[in-house]
């Protein structure tokens, strides 16, 4: 009987360890194992990603498709090329899309914001968005600011 | 000098010499997998080392976890964002609290025990006995403990970021008002199956071994008198303490050091 009992407690101590585990999965990490099954790369030139970094998200209409993989110098043209994963189903991003890296909240993270063009052919893996608009850096828009005080007087 | 010299390098091969010993312990233990009774010996284990090691890990758990949400809550609520007290939590006690306080009563908890209990063994002469039957000590006793560490820290480490996650819950929604959904939504976005969950597993699985390693070879090389047990369970806890802080170091900085 006693036996009978340490073998009952050491199973359900194996049943809970597997069930925490399995809940820390899907609850509290929301269940991000598959994401990386069915997705396509972009690439878009920024003159400025200041303040991008890898994981952060891509999103259409607010919505999230994709994330950031990397932010890396392109050598011919000096700008930061951000390379970014796009999920398989949004197969409907025209070739004249453009992108833009926003902030969420005052303080928040920064990611990138696409918008959808008028054009009927779709960007395919690998390809580049041309029509781009960089990150707001504070200091620039203080100095620009402080510029056009100075014209003003 | 010259005596300076010669008492330092006798003291490094002793070390040296120690730390071969209780790596051959831990080879010869694990030579032979172990049979059918074998089994039945490492759930008696696992009973005592894991099971019996429960409460005191859900009560800390609830504890630690509910501390973390209060203290997250009064810090976050400075800057008006409160609704990442339920990040803060998980990724504190995924990351690091779990492994590290988890690995640390059960140090105290079972690996003094473990201690003890083969310390005795050995006082008695129980070990002695065993091997003039022709049964190998460290198959028989050391191997299904070492075993039973190994697979009841990372279980319980589960279990204790679980409880922990909830007892922050009971705290910032519950108790102070933080709207549930964005505990929860702002945790999942934040934590990352591979990259938290798995990597604090990792550690619970090193801790395991050198918890269970050290209190296995302390036991078993302990001088076989009363003194010499205290002095060896003492030992266990202390450098299982140390060795567990350590190696958090080293594996903090190699999961999450590298930008």
């Amino acid at each position: 009987m006693h036996k009978r009992w340490i073998e009952i407690s050491v199973g359900l101590m194996l049943v809970a360890g597997v069930a925490a585990l399995l809940s820390l999965a899907l609850q509290v990490s929301g269940g991000h194992l598959t994401r990386s099954a069915d997705r396509y790369p972009i690439d878009a030139l920024f003159e400025n990603a200041a303040g991008l970094a890898p994981k952060a998200q891509v999103t259409l209409a607010g919505v999230t498709v994709g994330e950031v993989v990397a932010v890396v110098i392109d050598p011919q043209t000096l700008m930061a090329k951000v390379q970014m994963q796009i999920n398989g189903e949004v197969n409907y991003l025209s070739i004249d899309s453009s992108a833009s890296i926003l902030t969420a909240g005052l303080l928040g993270e920064k990611y990138v914001g696409l918008t959808v063009g008028a054009e009927d052919e779709v960007l395919e893996a690998g390809d580049m968005i041309e029509d781009t608009q960089s990150a707001l850096v504070l200091e620039e828009l203080i100095g620009q600011f402080l510029l056009n005080l100075g014209d003003s007087n | 000098m010259i005596n300076l010299v010669v008492a330092l390098g006798e003291q490094l091969l002793q070390r040296l010499a120690l730390m071969g010993q209780a790596l051959l312990m831990l080879v010869q233990s694990l030579r032979v997998l172990p049979g059918k009774h074998g089994l039945s010996r490492l759930t008696q284990q696992l009973y005592v080392v894991g099971v019996q090691s429960l409460i005191i890990m859900l009560v800390s758990a609830l504890f630690i976890g509910m501390v973390l949400g209060l203290q997250g809550y009064t810090l976050l609520s400075a800057y008006g964002s409160e609704q990442a007290v339920g990040q803060m939590v998980a990724l504190t006690l995924v990351r690091e609290l779990s492994p590290v306080v988890a690995a640390l009563l059960f140090a105290g908890r079972a690996g003094s025990a473990l201690t003890a209990e083969i310390g005795l063994m050995k006082a008695t002469e129980q070990l002695a006995s065993l091997e003039m039957f022709g049964v190998d000590p460290l198959h028989r006793i050391v191997a299904p403990r070492f075993l039973a560490g190994l697979i009841c820290l990372p279980i319980l480490v589960a279990i204790f970021s679980l409880v922990g996650i909830y007892g922050g819950h009971i705290v910032a929604v519950d108790w102070l008002g933080v709207y549930s959904g964005s505990y929860w939504g702002n945790m999942q976005q934040a934590v990352d199956f591979g990259e938290d969950v798995i990597n604090g597993m990792i550690k619970a699985l090193v801790f395991a071994f050198v918890v269970s390693w050290i209190a296995l070879y302390q036991g078993y090389s302990c001088v076989p008198t009363s003194q010499g047990i205290s002095t060896a369970t003492t030992r266990t806890v202390v450098y299982s303490s140390l060795a567990i802080l350590g190696f958090d170091f080293i594996l903090t900085a190699l999961m999450f050091g590298g930008a």
